[in-house]
């Protein structure tokens, strides 16, 4: 039998088991979707988290009090012992090879006329500081200036949040902000820099760090950014950092984390979720493999009866085999196609408004399944009734 | 003497039902000529639709040798059997064996199909062959459309499609009433006047008498020639 002679076969036999060929191609559609859907969306997480992370600056080492990972002391707060006149000193010695910008965290309230704005973040911080943490692009208005810095005035860049909970209708420029009870002067509004971790990065009010020294009576800082001028400086950064520190700190007193470092841990997290969700689509993979093995053993070995009758026609083995075999192969590819079809239009109208991303790997380890699955299970029963005599096939309830 | 054109030699066929065996058949010898109108008869379970079917290369004989066109078919290849099956012999069904879901038409190409004839050679033939058991209104229709009369009608024509020398009928009529058993008898001995060899089943001791040569099998052995 010729190629068009199959096909014309195979069609008819299919056109004539609607049903059948529609469940069939069910099975492969669910299964192919799934997979495609859930693996977007877990390499979509991965690739937002990552580029949060790279946002800001793939160049730092930050320093920051004590030990991770290290033992604590039972029941202890830790002291913070890393100060000002740490990071003051780094700058000096490193001045060639990185900046630096300490940065002093308060949790206060803000407010203003009759507005409140409570669970602030105030980052008392260096005029440097936008050069160090890139993502810090000014919406109106500027950055304190290192004089103001080193006088310690009274001025605030404030974020996103602050702006639409305290000025909503106003420009916030000019006006005057109590901090703590302190006022300061809006000289300043970020660009909206999101949420990393459910932690909003723009309830913020940034202010010279001599000024949030003195108001909040703190000569620790909480972070020193190092930004290395070239990325790859960084390492040497880092080493030096240490050995500058380690003069009048203990091991335990800091410790250095590097961009990569966080990188790393965030990626193996996002990693094992990706992992996870992947064994989800395993999963429906193999129920929609289960499913197109059912159909297929069900209906091929119903029609074990018309495979004796075009044996005693004068079918010969092959002949048999291969129309089951086209049959298997238009439904698996069809059922495939259109899942796949289904799978990247999902994804990418998630994509719109939540985060998903096609892998390619994905897609081929699905169709490949769904179609060897479907094409075996449609082989074996018939490969099984082309062995019997015409006469047992036909007899065949 | 002409030479027969079926010739079975100590033909046993048994079936093996877990630890026991059944013989079904104890050695049958037969011989068929050219042309030859036969009716096998026999009580049911006497084995002659086993019979048939070892005739027809549609089951294997367990012994024994059978020659057709003086060849020994037992031992050929199963390709070569489908290739038998599909030019040389033509058999017809009690309960007809059409394939419900296609049409008419196409029904009766089937074995044109397997014989690689291209589609509108076989159309022409096969319409023609519809034509002659008068059913040319029906080709398009599908099977449980039609009278069983018409149906096995059908399955004569499905027999014919590729012109074999050997028409096999296992009872053609068993599930007809009279008038269409009396229609397809008619049409099965017209088919031998035009030279085919024909070999039917029946237990109806009426059809067995129209035949030239009677055959009466009873437990799995000749009982009367």
């Amino acid at each position: 039998m010729n190629l068009q002679e199959l096909l014309r076969l195979s069609f008819s036999a299919l056109r004539a088991n609607k049903m059948r060929s529609l469940l069939t191609m069910l099975g492969v559609i669910i299964g192919v979707f799934a997979v495609i859907l859930l693996v977007s969306i877990g390499s979509g997480l991965q690739k937002y988290i990552t580029d949060q992370i790279s946002g800001l600056g793939s160049n730092l080492v930050f320093v920051i009090p004590g030990r991770v990972g290290g033992a604590r002391t039972p029941g202890g707060q830790q002291t913070n012992k890393l100060v000002i006149n740490d990071a003051k000193k780094l700058d000096i010695k490193l001045r060639t090879i990185a900046d630096v910008g300490p940065v002093v965290q308060k949790t206060a309230t803000l407010k203003y006329n009759n507005k409140t704005d409570k669970g602030a973040s105030v980052l008392g911080t260096t005029a440097n500081y936008p050069d160090i943490i890139i993502n810090t692009a000014m919406e109106r208005g500027t950055f304190f200036t290192t004089s103001q810095e080193r006088s310690g005035a009274r001025v605030a860049v404030i974020g996103q949040t602050v702006k639409k909970t305290l000025f909503p209708n106003t420009n916030p420029i000019g006006k005057k902000v109590s901090v703590a009870g302190n006022r300061y002067t809006v000289i300043g509004v970020g660009k909206a820099r999101g949420s990393v971790f459910g932690i909003d990065q723009d309830n913020t009010v940034i202010v010279p760090i001599n000024a949030a020294q003195r108001q909040f009576g703190v000569t620790s800082v909480n972070t020193i950014y190092l930004s290395a001028k070239k990325p790859e400086l960084v390492g040497l950064v880092k080493r030096q950092a240490e050995s500058i520190l380690l003069q009048r700190l203990d091991e335990d007193d800091f410790t250095l984390q590097t961009q990569e470092q966080t990188l790393d841990t965030v990626s193996s997290i996002v990693g094992a979720l990706t992992v996870a969700l992947g064994g989800i689509a395993t999963i429906s993979l193999i129920v929609g493999g289960i499913g197109v093995m059912n159909i297929m053993l069900v209906s091929v070995t119903e029609r074990t009866k018309e495979i004796g009758l075009r044996k005693a026609l004068g079918a010969r083995r092959k002949d048999i085999l291969s129309q089951f075999l086209f049959e298997a192969v238009i439904l698996c590819l069809a059922g495939g196609l259109i899942g796949i079809i289904l799978g990247l239009g999902a994804s990418i109208i998630l994509s719109q408004f939540f985060i998903s991303e096609v892998t390619p790997w994905s897609v081929v380890l699905a169709f490949a399944f769904s179609v060897g699955v479907g094409v075996l299970f449609g082989m074996m029963p018939a490969v099984r009734a082309s062995r019997l005599s015409p006469i047992e096939a036909l007899r065949y309830e | 003497m002409k030479t027969s054109v079926i010739t079975l030699s100590n033909i046993t066929k048994s079936y093996f039902l877990g630890e026991t065996t059944i013989e079904i058949l104890h050695g049958i010898s037969l011989k068929i000529y050219p042309g030859e109108f036969a009716a096998i008869t026999g009580p049911s379970g006497s084995g002659k639709s086993t019979l048939l079917h070892i005739i027809g290369l549609l089951d294997v004989a367990t012994s024994g040798t059978y020659l057709l066109h003086d060849k020994d078919v037992t031992k050929l290849k199963e390709d070569r059997q489908a290739d038998i099956r599909n030019h040389e012999i033509g058999f017809v069904f009690q309960s007809f064996n059409l394939l419900q879901r296609a049409s008419v038409l196409e029904n009766v190409t089937l074995p044109a199909v397997y014989a690689g004839t291209p589609t509108t050679i076989r159309e022409d033939r096969a319409k023609e062959l519809l034509e002659k058991v008068g059913l040319s209104d029906h080709i398009y229709k599908r099977p449980n459309q039609l009278s069983g009369g018409q149906q096995q009608r059908v399955a004569i024509a499905r027999a014919l499609m590729n012109d074999p020398s050997i028409i096999l009928a296992d009872e053609p009529t068993g599930n007809l009433d009279s008038k269409s058993g009396k229609d397809v008898m008619e049409i099965l001995r017209g088919l031998n006047k035009q030279g085919k060899t024909v070999v039917i089943i029946t237990h109806d001791p009426a059809l067995a008498n129209q035949a030239r040569k009677v055959v009466t099998i009873r437990d799995g052995l000749i009982a009367k020639t």
